[in-house]
């Protein structure tokens, strides 16, 4: 197990000197350089603050050179300061000479998005395997085929639109539900449990949003698998013995069929990352995907590099974690892994 | 043939998307108005005789702005998938037939543009690049040729050991040969499939952009940034949002239905 991890581990270095290449690259697409008024329509940057970039990239210097110089600074983890929010931090907090704090920008968003997209990956879990389970015990029953028409709807409705009209019917002709940000104003005065049940409201449609597709892409994923797996010699000698129907599907044929979801999950995250962006700026919530999609509005790109950045490291871990899962869950692995 | 008709999958989509192709061949015909035609005198009225998608905030005709906007969709969806399957081919044969150092070295540059969350790499490139029509097409493109060059490398490794294959090689053909005339048409249904499903995820995400405001660009009508207006005026206009989304749905709808329908019929193992 040991040496499978320490060898995971060390294969994540080359795809971060991939990524970091892509990034780079990206950065060199804009028209003359990073800093040039061509590129940055952002007016809050001030041509003391382009001289700054410029000595920060190393413009001057051969794109070789620039590169090492820019992943020596990542190596770091210094992202640099922000164009557009007053010069702040783009990745973590700094204290000046007065001992005042400037929190990070992504300092302060990633919280809010790993909590939405963890939110989001329980749901998925847990509805995505009773409703691929239902739909592959009663295979070709109406209950079946409803779920099979949700799944393809769940994967052709456009989140944004959704969002839209779930906004306006929940939110603006009943008004059951916040549609905006993360707190309710009076958030300050509540009690713990209070503070929860707002936070909680405020991020249900987002979650719901979210996590809509990947609902409807796994539980198609349950169902097949479960069916193949009900197919097998292992439940029918399981159904011989005269096992009752429950626990062949919930304890036998389930196991074997969810184990596959741990890869799938942690192959997820960087669309549910990416997601971010439209659910966020829809319900204006402060996370990665809004502040991406900020930074992209006002050409702020250190902010932009940042995220790009830590958002493929982000899918990394998660990959990582998904792996180790697997291997931890399955006993074939485990054990194949020890020898 | 008959399979086709006997697949509902595969008919319903082929139905919905040849009613969404003639709409976008069509519009210059069947469109009422003018779709940039701004008119003061009707804004935003209730979808009747005169507009039966009604008008949006500046007094254009939703109709004819819907029809238009299909043209868009299509546009994206078939240069952005041909992008993609075009470079997912050649990476994908290059990696399956030669093997070796080469196939790892595509394979890992798979595994990292997959570790980049793909909306964010497609915003970061249109943050650098001018949003335009253009730009939007080729950047969906580019950053999702991934899967089909999997799929190829996949295909061309289970058909390299076949014995047609080997045969053509001891027979001297030239690589560009056997990949041309043996591999290739043998990994067409895959190929196919991809494709047509690769159409409704570059439609998703082209919507998405405009709806954004990062991707095709007022005055030119596209369902995504209908739906841009549609959401200033959601309290007054509900059509402005109602009938570009459900324009989306049912043409993404459309081509995933087709590609599972062609995906059942084309598998050998059905017949």
């Amino acid at each position: 197990m040991i040496t499978y991890l320490i060898k995971r581990i060390l294969w994540m270095l080359p795809m971060l000197i991939g990524i970091s290449l892509i990034s780079f690259f990206i950065m060199h697409l804009a028209p003359g350089d990073v800093t040039s008024t061509e590129a940055s329509f952002n007016p809050k940057a001030s041509e003391e603050s382009r001289q700054k970039l410029r000595e920060i990239y190393n413009l001057d210097k051969p794109v070789i050179v620039q590169y090492g110089l820019w992943i020596k600074r990542i190596a770091q983890l210094d992202f640099g300061n922000s164009f557009a929010s007053h010069q702040r931090p783009v990745l973590w907090e700094t204290k000046d000479k007065n001992g005042n704090i400037t929190k990070g920008l992504i300092q302060e968003a990633l919280p809010i998005t790993l909590l939405i997209n963890l939110l989001g990956i329980t749901v998925i879990f847990s509805i995505s395997i009773i409703l691929g389970t239902l739909s592959a015990v009663k295979q070709n029953s109406w209950v079946d085929k409803s779920i099979t028409l949700f799944v393809f709807i769940g994967f052709a409705i456009p989140g944004f639109w959704l969002a839209l009209l779930l906004m306006y019917w929940t939110g603006v002709s009943n008004q059951w539900l916040p549609i905006s940000g993360l707190h309710s104003l009076n958030y300050e005065n509540l009690s713990l449990f209070g503070q929860f049940t707002d936070l909680m409201k405020h991020l249900f449609l987002p979650v719901f949003v979210s996590s809509l597709s990947g609902l409807a892409g796994i539980s198609l994923y349950v169902r097949n698998g479960m069916l193949e797996i009900l197919n097998q010699d292992f439940i029918t000698t399981a159904r011989s013995k005269g096992l009752n129907e429950k626990k062949i599907v919930f304890i036998h044929a389930l196991k074997n069929a969810i184990l596959p979801l741990i890869t799938i999950i942690g192959l997820s995250i960087p669309g549910l990352i990416g997601g971010s962006v439209i659910s966020e700026s829809i319900f204006a919530i402060p996370g990665m995907g809004k502040l991406f999609y900020d930074s992209v509005l006002m050409r702020d790109f250190p902010v932009i590099m940042g995220i790009l950045t830590i958002g493929s490291v982000l899918t990394l871990i998660g990959n990582l974690i998904a792996d180790l899962g697997y291997a931890w869950a399955d006993p074939r692995i485990r054990k194949g892994i020890t020898k | 043939m008959k399979k086709f008709i006997g697949n509902s999958l595969a008919l319903t989509g082929l139905i919905i998307i040849t009613t969404v192709l003639l709409a976008a061949i069509l519009a210059p015909i069947i469109s009422p108005y003018d779709p940039n035609f701004i008119d003061i005198d009707s804004i935003l009225i209730a979808p009747s005789y005169d507009h039966i998608m009604g008008t949006d905030g500046l007094g254009r005709d939703v109709f004819s702005r819907m029809l238009y906007g299909a043209q868009i969709s299509l546009l994206v969806g078939f240069v952005a998938v041909g992008i993609s399957t075009g470079i997912g081919i050649i990476l994908g044969s290059i990696a399956g037939f030669y093997r070796g150092w080469i196939d790892s070295f595509i394979m890992r540059i798979v595994d990292v543009v997959l570790s980049i969350p793909s909306f964010f790499l497609i915003l970061a490139v249109i943050a650098f690049l001018t949003p335009s029509i253009w730009n939007i097409m080729i950047v969906i493109g580019l950053t999702s040729w991934m899967g089909v060059t999997r799929l190829v490398r996949a295909e061309f490794l289970s058909l390299r050991g076949r014995e047609y294959v080997m045969a053509s090689e001891a027979m001297g053909s030239s690589d560009i040969k056997i990949i041309l005339l043996h591999l290739l048409p043998n990994s067409m249904t895959p190929i196919i499939v991809s494709s047509v499903l690769g159409i409704a995820s570059a439609v998703l995400v082209e919507s998405g952009l405009s709806f954004l405001g990062l991707g095709v660009q007022a005055p030119t009508a596209s369902w995504g940034n209908i739906l841009t207006d549609g959401k200033e005026y959601i309290q007054f206009a509900w059509w402005l949002s109602l009938f570009p989304g459900l324009a989306i749905l049912l043409t993404v709808l459309g081509y995933n239905l087709l590609g599972e329908g062609l995906r059942d019929i084309l598998d050998p193992k059905n017949k």
